[in-house]
């Protein structure tokens, strides 16, 4: 480990990986450090992403690549299922990765690109000067020192505390943080091209639960629920385990785990002086679907290219850094954030009769097109008095 | 009485879902393991957001 590099980044997920390959690659000394002993390990995550945006990154894999999905269904609580098809049978929409793997490929896409890369190494604070973030004071497997570097890439995910220390708030409201437990369940019924979404505040509160197929037979079967709703007796686990009662009893259960996803607003600004936030610690997951790979990985890639040019031209002060706020904003990515929130925030508040209401008023049509904003467009269309809030919406509904 | 909080590390999953809504910057989680680092104000909002019921505000005598 050196005590000076271009850049350091924090944290060994998609974010911190696609901008520490990116950076390396425009020629920049890049550190990636990463707390846990392993990278990818234990997973946060329900694996479901979008095959455009991934082939945006890096081809698929089989060696990470657990299944192919070619359809999508939301089940209300009365039982009715609205079916997303694909127009195109046979080719995969989306995919569900093997984390642990997919994770660590990156990782290693961006040490091969020249970056260091060192893992059970904790940024515990910033090195400030003159109100400037300098570098980070690190914990390496017990040993401290002292990393400097022009510009430091906050990728610490969820936890988001080296922005928090810089000077930026990253505390997620509690009505905004998903709680979430799953399961990868084994040898249980499913449909092993579809994801599965089930709706409902019994099922549910403010939230979905989820299954998503890793193979003929298991699935990751998992919940989130809004942090409000959450207390002793009603936690995630606890409506997890009821689903899980009434609907595979069956199954075995290999892995349990954990985690919280932020479907707060973005911070409000995701760059300070020689800083920049990027991934779930910028909060930039979807809102709606809770969905974080892709835009980690887009925000990564567009934080190294800023940063990288900021460096060679010798100023690292926010006013440089700016164009990267400014960019992921601006992008499509930034369109459908802004959007995705104000339809979130509308249907927490429907009840489960308005969600059987319309599902039912959509369940009998095939939609053209797979994507949220195809189904939102056309539940407007069908229920414009229940959904008049959400009508001005419509023609970012693209 | 005192209010502190009580971390059951027997039932945590060491997700740091409580450390991304503590408003104080109170938690840290060091690997595995869980750590009250700095004055909490025991305000309780950690132990409602944990998917698993692993922290708790208790008071004592
Ligand atoms: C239950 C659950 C299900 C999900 N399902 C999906 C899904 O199906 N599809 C999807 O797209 N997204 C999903 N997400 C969200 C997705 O996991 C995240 O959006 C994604 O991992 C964000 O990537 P990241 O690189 O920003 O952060 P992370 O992947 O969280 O990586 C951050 C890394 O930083 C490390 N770190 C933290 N603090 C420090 C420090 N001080 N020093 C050094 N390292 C540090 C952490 O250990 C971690 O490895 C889910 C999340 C959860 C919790
Ligand atoms: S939210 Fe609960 S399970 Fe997660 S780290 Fe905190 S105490 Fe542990
Ligand atoms: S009780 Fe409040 S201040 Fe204390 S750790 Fe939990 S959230 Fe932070």
């Amino acid at each position: 480990m050196k005590s000076k590099y271009d850049m350091l980044i924090v944290g060994g997920g998609p974010a911190g990986a696609i901008a520490a390959k990116t950076a390396a690659e425009a020629g920049c000394t890049v550190c990636l450090i990463e707390k846990r002993p392993a990278i990818g390990t234990p997973i946060r995550c329900a694996e479901g992403v979008g095959r455009e945006i991934l082939e945006e990154f890096t081809r698929p894999d089989p060696r990470w690549i657990s299944s192919s999905i070619e359809r999508a269904k939301i089940i209300v609580p009365n039982g009715t299922a609205i079916r997303l098809d694909q127009d195109d049978p046979g080719n995969a929409v989306g995919y569900i990765l093997d984390r642990k793997v997919f994770d660590r490929e990156l990782v290693w896409q961006a040490a091969e690109a020249g970056a260091d890369v060192f893992v059970k190494t904790r940024a515990t604070a910033p090195i400030m000067e003159g109100g400037a973030v300098r570098g980070a004071k690190v914990i390496s497997i017990g040993t401290p020192i002292d990393i400097r570097a022009d510009v430091v890439l906050a990728a610490d995910g969820t936890e988001a505390q080296f922005a928090r220390r810089a000077g930026l708030d990253t505390t997620v409201p509690l009505r905004e943080i998903m709680s979430c437990t799953q399961y990868l369940l084994t040898d249980i019924d499913i449909d092993p091209v579809s994801t599965d979404f089930y709706l409902g505040n019994d099922i549910a509160p403010e939230g979905y639960l989820w299954v998503f197929p890793k193979g003929e037979r298991t699935a990751n079967v998992g919940i989130g629920i809004s942090g409000r709703k959450s207390r002793d007796g009603s936690r995630a686990k606890d409506y997890l385990d009821r689903f899980i009662a009434e609907n595979f009893p069956g199954g075995k259960t290999i892995e349990a785990i954990v985690g919280g996803v932020p479907v707060c607003q973005p911070l409000p600004c995701t760059v300070a002086d020689g800083l920049m936030v990027i991934g779930d610690a910028a909060r930039v997951v979807d809102p709606l679907t809770g969905g974080g790979i892709g835009n980690a990985m887009f925000t990564g890639r567009l934080a190294a290219k800023v940063a990288a040019e900021a460096i060679s031209a010798g100023d690292c002060s926010k006013k440089t850094l700016m164009p990267y706020d400014v960019g992921w904003r601006a992008s499509r990515m930034g369109a459908s954030l802004t959007r995705n929130y104000k339809i979130k925030e509308f249907f927490i508040t429907l009840d489960d009769r308005k969600l059987n209401v319309l599902a039912d008023s959509i369940a009998s049509i095939g939609l053209a097109e797979f994507s949220v904003s195809a189904l939102i467009k056309e539940l407007i269309k069908r229920n414009p008095k229940m959904l008049f809030e959400l009508g001005a919406l419509k023609s970012s509904l693209s | 009485m005192n209010t502190m909080l009580r971390i059951n590390r027997d039932t945590c999953g060491y997700c740091g879902t409580c450390v991304a809504v503590c408003p104080e910057d109170a938690l840290e989680l060091i690997d595995a393991y869980l750590s009250l680092e700095r004055e909490c104000i025991a305000c309780g909002i950690c132990a409602r957001a944990c998917p698993l019921g692993a922290l708790e505000v208790v008071h004592e005598e």
